[in-house]
Formats: C-alpha cells, sequence, structure tokens
C-alpha cells in the first residue's frame, strides 16, 4: 500500500497511468512492426545465410557498402538499377501536371451527368491492385487481345505485337499503366482545390470580358498552383521509392534490365539469389537519402509556402 | 451602331474559342473514360461469351452465346475457394481490427490525463515517415513466428499512424462537456470510448474502414514475402500465379473439365483464357460492389494523404 502510494502520487496519477495501459498493447505493435526492424539493419553488417543465426565469425564491417562501389560488376548492375529508378521518378515528374490539367478541363464541362460520369470511371482504375491491372493488361495486350485483334483487323500490323514480352519502351508503357490507374484519383485533389476558388473572381473576370483560357490560365492555374507544388515535393520526396509491386508483376526476362527499380532490384537480390546482407545495406542506403530528400523538400515547402507537409 | 457590331463579333469570337475547346474536352475525355472502363467490359464479356471464340479473340464489342458455366466451372477449383475465403477473412478481420485501433488510439491522443500523451502520439506519428525496408521487415517477420501466418496479413497493419491522425483530428472537434457529463456520471475511460465517443465517430470510421478494407482486399505483397503455404494464399496472389503458369493452369483445366467434359460442348470448355478472365473478375466484382458506396468518402479520403501529423 505505501509502495502504491510512492509510485503515484494521486488517484488521478494512477488513472493516467492506467490509461497508458491500455495503449500499451498498441505501442507494443508499433513497436514490433516499425521499430524493431530498424535493427534488421545490422544484416547489412554481416554475411548472412539464411538457416544459421547470426554469429560474430560472420560479422564483416562494411564489406556490403564497399562492394557496391568496389566490385565493377555489382556497380554496373546498381548504375542500372539507379538509372531505371530515376527514369520511371523522372517521368512521372516530368509529367507530374497531367491530373492537373485533366482536371483544370473536367471543371469546365458544363454538362454535369458527363462529368460526373468521367470523374466515376476515371476514379475507378485507383481501387483495383496491380495484380489486377496486370491481369487487364494480359488480357488486352495477349495476341488473341482486343488491341493485337483490332490491329489486325484494321490491318496496321501482320502478326501479333507482344507488347508485354518486349524490352521497348518499358519505362514508358510503365508511366502509361501508372497514369492509367491514378491519374482520374490525383484529379479529385486539384478538384477540390478548384471548387475552393473564388466564385467572384471568376465572375468579374467573365464581366471584363476574359474568355475561357484567359480565365483558366490567370484564375484557376494560379489557384491550385500551391497544391499541384505541394504534391510534386512529395513525389521528390518519394523518389527513390518507386513501391515495387508495379515492376514486380510486370517484369519477366524481355524486360528485366528496363524495369528492375530500386525496390524491386533489393527484393529480387534477397529473395531470388538469397543476398540478404547486400540487398539490406542497399536498402539502408535508400532509407538514408530518402529520408534526407524528405527533409529538404519539407523545408522547401516550408520557406516557400509557410508550413512543410510533416 | 459599330458598338453592338463590335461586341456582337468579340462575342461570336470568344465563343467559337469555347466552343472548340468544349469540342475537344468532350472527345478527349469520352477516349479517357472509354479506356478505363472498356477493359472491365471486355473481360466480362469474355467471361460470359463462348470460350472457344474467346479464344480466337473473337469477342471485342457484344457478348456471343451467353452462358455462365465459367463461373460455375471455377468455383470447382479447390484452391480458388479456399483463397476467396482467405481474402474474405483477413478483409473482415483487418479491416475490423484497423478501424477500431484507430478509433481507440485517436481517442486516447486526445486525453490530456493520458500518461506522456505526447511522446507516444509522436512515436506513432512517426512511422509514416520512415520505414526499415522489405527485407529487414521480412526477417523481422519471421523472428516473429508470422511467416506462413494468417495474423501475418492483419496484425503490421493494425496501427496506422494516418487514419489515427484522423480519428484525433475529429475528436478533437467533439464537444468536451459529452465526455465531462459522462465522467461525472461514473463513467470510466473505456466506457466513455464504447458508449459515447465510438457511435459519434461513425462517419469518420466508415471512411476509414472503406479504404482498409480496399487496401486488405488489394493487398499481394505481404503473401508475396511471407506465405509459402498455398492454404494461405489470396485471390490476389492466386491470380497472379494463374497469369504467368499456363501450364499449372492447364492441369487446372483439365482437372476440371474432365469430370464434367461429357456434359460440356467446346463452346463451353473451360481454357487458360477463360480461367484468367473469370478470376479477374471475381477479383474485381467486390471493389466495384462497394465503389458506388465509398464514392462519397473521396474528398476525405484524400485527406488521408494529405493531413499533416
Amino acid at each position: 500500500m505505501m509502495k502504491k502510494h510512492r509510485l503515484f502520487k494521486s488517484t488521478k496519477e494512477r488513472h493516467s497511468f492506467y490509461e497508458f495501459l491500455y495503449i500499451l498493447p498498441f505501442l507494443i505493435l508499433v513497436f514490433l512492426f516499425s521499430y524493431y526492424p530498424l535493427y534488421g539493419w545490422v544484416y547489412a553488417f554481416f554475411d548472412y545465410r539464411p538457416p544459421y543465426p547470426l554469429t560474430m565469425d560472420n560479422f564483416v564491417g562494411l564489406k556490403w557498402f564497399r562492394s557496391i562501389v568496389e566490385n565493377p560488376v555489382k556497380m554496373q548492375q546498381v548504375l542500372k538499377v539507379l538509372r531505371n529508378t530515376f527514369a520511371m521518378s523522372g517521368l512521372n515528374l516530368l509529367f507530374s501536371w497531367v491530373p492537373m490539367i485533366f482536371a483544370v478541363f473536367l471543371n469546365e464541362i458544363s454538362c454535369k451527368p458527363f462529368k460526373k460520369f468521367v470523374q466515376t470511371v476515371t476514379t475507378l482504375p485507383n481501387f483495383i491492385s496491380w495484380v489486377l491491372v496486370y491481369s487487364i493488361a494480359y488480357c488486352i495486350l495477349s495476341s488473341t487481345g482486343v488491341v493485337n485483334q483490332s490491329l489486325l483487323g484494321i490491318g496496321a500490323i501482320d502478326k501479333p505485337m507482344l507488347f508485354l514480352q518486349s524490352s521497348n519502351h518499358v519505362w514508358f508503357k510503365m508511366w502509361l499503366w501508372n497514369t492509367w490507374k491514378n491519374a482520374g484519383w490525383t484529379a479529385i485533389m486539384y478538384i477540390a482545390a478548384i471548387s475552393g476558388i473564388d466564385e467572384q473572381m471568376v465572375e468579374a473576370a467573365k464581366v471584363d470580358g476574359a474568355n475561357r483560357m484567359q480565365i483558366i490560365r490567370n484564375i484557376t492555374i494560379p489557384g491550385i498552383l500551391p497544391t499541384y507544388f505541394v504534391l510534386v515535393m512529395l513525389q521528390v520526396a518519394n523518389f527513390l521509392s518507386n513501391g515495387m509491386e508495379q515492376f514486380y508483376v510486370f517484369q519477366n526476362s524481355f524486360n528485366k534490365d528496363a524495369i528492375q527499380v530500386l525496390d524491386l532490384y533489393v527484393y529480387n537480390l534477397a529473395m531470388g539469389s538469397g543476398g540478404y546482407s547486400l540487398s539490406t545495406a542497399i536498402s539502408i542506403l535508400k532509407s538514408v537519402v530518402s529520408v534526407v530528400l524528405l527533409c529538404v523538400t519539407n523545408g522547401v515547402t516550408k520557406k516557400i509556402r509557410g508550413e512543410g507537409f510533416i | 451602331m459599330t458598338s453592338t457590331n463590335q461586341s456582337k463579333k468579340i462575342h461570336y469570337k470568344v465563343s467559337v474559342g469555347d466552343r472548340a475547346i468544349s469540342v475537344i474536352t468532350y472527345v478527349l475525355y469520352s477516349i479517357f473514360a472509354f479506356v478505363c472502363v472498356y477493359p472491365f467490359y471486355y473481360i466480362f464479356i469474355n467471361t460470359i461469351s463462348n470460350n472457344d471464340m474467346s479464344a480466337r479473340g473473337k469477342i471485342l464489342f457484344l457478348p456471343k452465346e451467353i452462358h455462365f458455366t465459367n463461373y460455375s466451372q471455377v468455383m470447382h477449383i479447390p484452391n480458388l475457394m479456399n483463397a476467396f475465403r482467405i481474402s474474405v477473412e483477413r478483409t473482415v478481420l483487418g479491416t475490423a481490427l484497423t478501424v477500431v485501433v484507430a478509433a481507440f488510439l485517436g481517442y486516447m491522443f486526445t486525453r490530456g490525463t493520458l500518461w506522456h500523451r505526447k511522446l507516444w502520439y509522436r512515436l506513432v506519428a512517426a512511422t509514416m515517415y520512415f520505414n526499415a525496408g522489405i527485407i529487414p521487415w521480412f526477417l523481422t517477420m519471421r523472428n516473429l513466428h508470422l511467416t506462413n501466418n494468417f495474423f501475418g496479413y492483419i496484425l503490421p497493419l493494425a496501427v496506422q499512424p494516418f487514419y489515427i491522425i484522423l480519428c484525433k483530428t475529429y475528436c478533437e472537434a467533439i464537444p468536451g462537456e459529452l465526455e465531462d457529463a459522462a465522467e461525472i456520471d461514473g463513467a470510466g475511460t473505456l466506457k466513455i470510448f464504447f458508449s459515447i465517443i465510438l457511435p459519434i465517430s461513425k462517419p469518420i470510421l466508415a471512411t476509414i474502414a472503406v479504404f482498409a478494407a480496399v487496401g486488405q482486399w488489394n493487398a499481394f505483397q505481404d503473401t508475396l514475402l511471407l506465405v509459402t503455404d498455398s492454404k494461405l494464399y489470396t485471390l490476389q496472389f492466386l491470380l497472379y500465379q494463374y497469369i504467368n503458369q499456363a501450364s499449372s493452369l492447364k492441369a487446372l483445366v483439365n482437372n476440371t473439365s474432365s469430370s464434367t467434359a461429357m456434359m460440356a460442348s467446346l463452346a463451353h470448355a473451360q481454357t487458360a483464357t477463360s480461367i484468367r478472365m473469370t478470376v479477374t473478375i471475381i477479383v474485381v466484382i467486390p471493389i466495384l460492389c462497394v465503389y458506388p458506396f465509398f464514392q462519397r468518402y473521396f474528398t476525405k479520403g484524400i485527406m488521408l494523404g494529405a493531413v499533416k501529423g
């Protein structure tokens, strides 16, 4: 009893500690699944062979990190992977205005049902998985699929084209699928931003005789530019993280050289050839660069807009 | 006279430009909408058409010789039904867990009395901005014996900071008098949560539930990393296998149709294409079913992505 009194100065304090006990199980989950994996980074400093536990005998220090730069074969591979990553992220960044323009002109459509219809169906692909996207791609692009059949029908080609089993234009195709899946969804953000623009400005411009393009150029686009800016900054922050799902499902022996982005490479390296340690070393480097990118973009956003996104 | 002429002229000029823009936008948006809808439609009409014609790529715009044997046949693939069950289970249980945890933590983080509230809140919110990487995560899951374990699907997704922040923001808007009154009546923290906070937060919880459910249904990567036991395969994973493994698919086709081969004509016999497409539709349908309902949550859902920690 005495001890309890020393532990909690008052019932209020005891109550506050009990409340902590309620959330403790969930804090443990957070610890296990988000913080404890950071401990897995030690594997990068060992020569880890899966069935055997880590011992000090196979501690190798910075061997894996050095091997990335010193081993010319690995260096070449990593450079190729980086090139793919930069190309895919770069394409997405280069065309990041597509959803914005999509939203701007959608807003210009006066026929409400059509507008609603377009918005509904273009958002749908965002909610299906990459596996489904791949399945759809497979169905429509196979040699008996609708695309090849139509092209054959109009005589544009004389034998079916293998769209998925080819190494041509892989980056561009991946960008197209990504746009197909995400453009409609991202556009919703801009549509929300457009609806926040003061209606009186548009009315005043109309009274002054501005035409549609002038209104778009001088009122709508400047109105949603802050949203655009934040989204671009987020894209830059995620420059190295293309995710692996899209590229994993679309990869095959034909396009592997061009499709392997950093996230996929890390996976293939570990799961395909058992290179857990090297793969962990690469993902550590990636994580560090990503955190730096996040801080920088957040800083820039803060400086320009007054508030960051963290 | 001249002034009215001029104004008419200007008006005329403007409307030509505007009309041109209108026509172009209508055409472009129609194309875009078509590109988004047609693939689903195309796959659907192929699953209900003559399988032989479908395999030769002859079904493009209208179904021919409509039948539904593909769907009844696919039900006989034992793995598929099991995968369907696993997918439904993880979606239902996982979503329920995610939503309740988000509501509870969101509420607890608004309680000023919580011991070291700020610290715990920051600890949870910070996990949005970093991750250890896929391989350390996999090794951790293996150490925790969550590989080849159904809980590996739902436990890691239980605590999601985005949703918690959303719930916290929502709870902060609930008038404090409500809680105070309940406290005076002698209700404890948990009692207040279940009888006041949970019912009031329904709108935000519905939003979270929809997005969490879509996430669970669509999850693929965790099966890929954690599961080798075919009993735990999800629909998404099985679909991926069906697309890539033509040989095993053929075996499946033979297995399933051998018993019914006598009854089924060539037109209804399953082909690799028909199974692939039918499974695709089965995986899409739940999304299509909930889609109309969660359209109204879109703008809120976007806040999920844009919300600040």
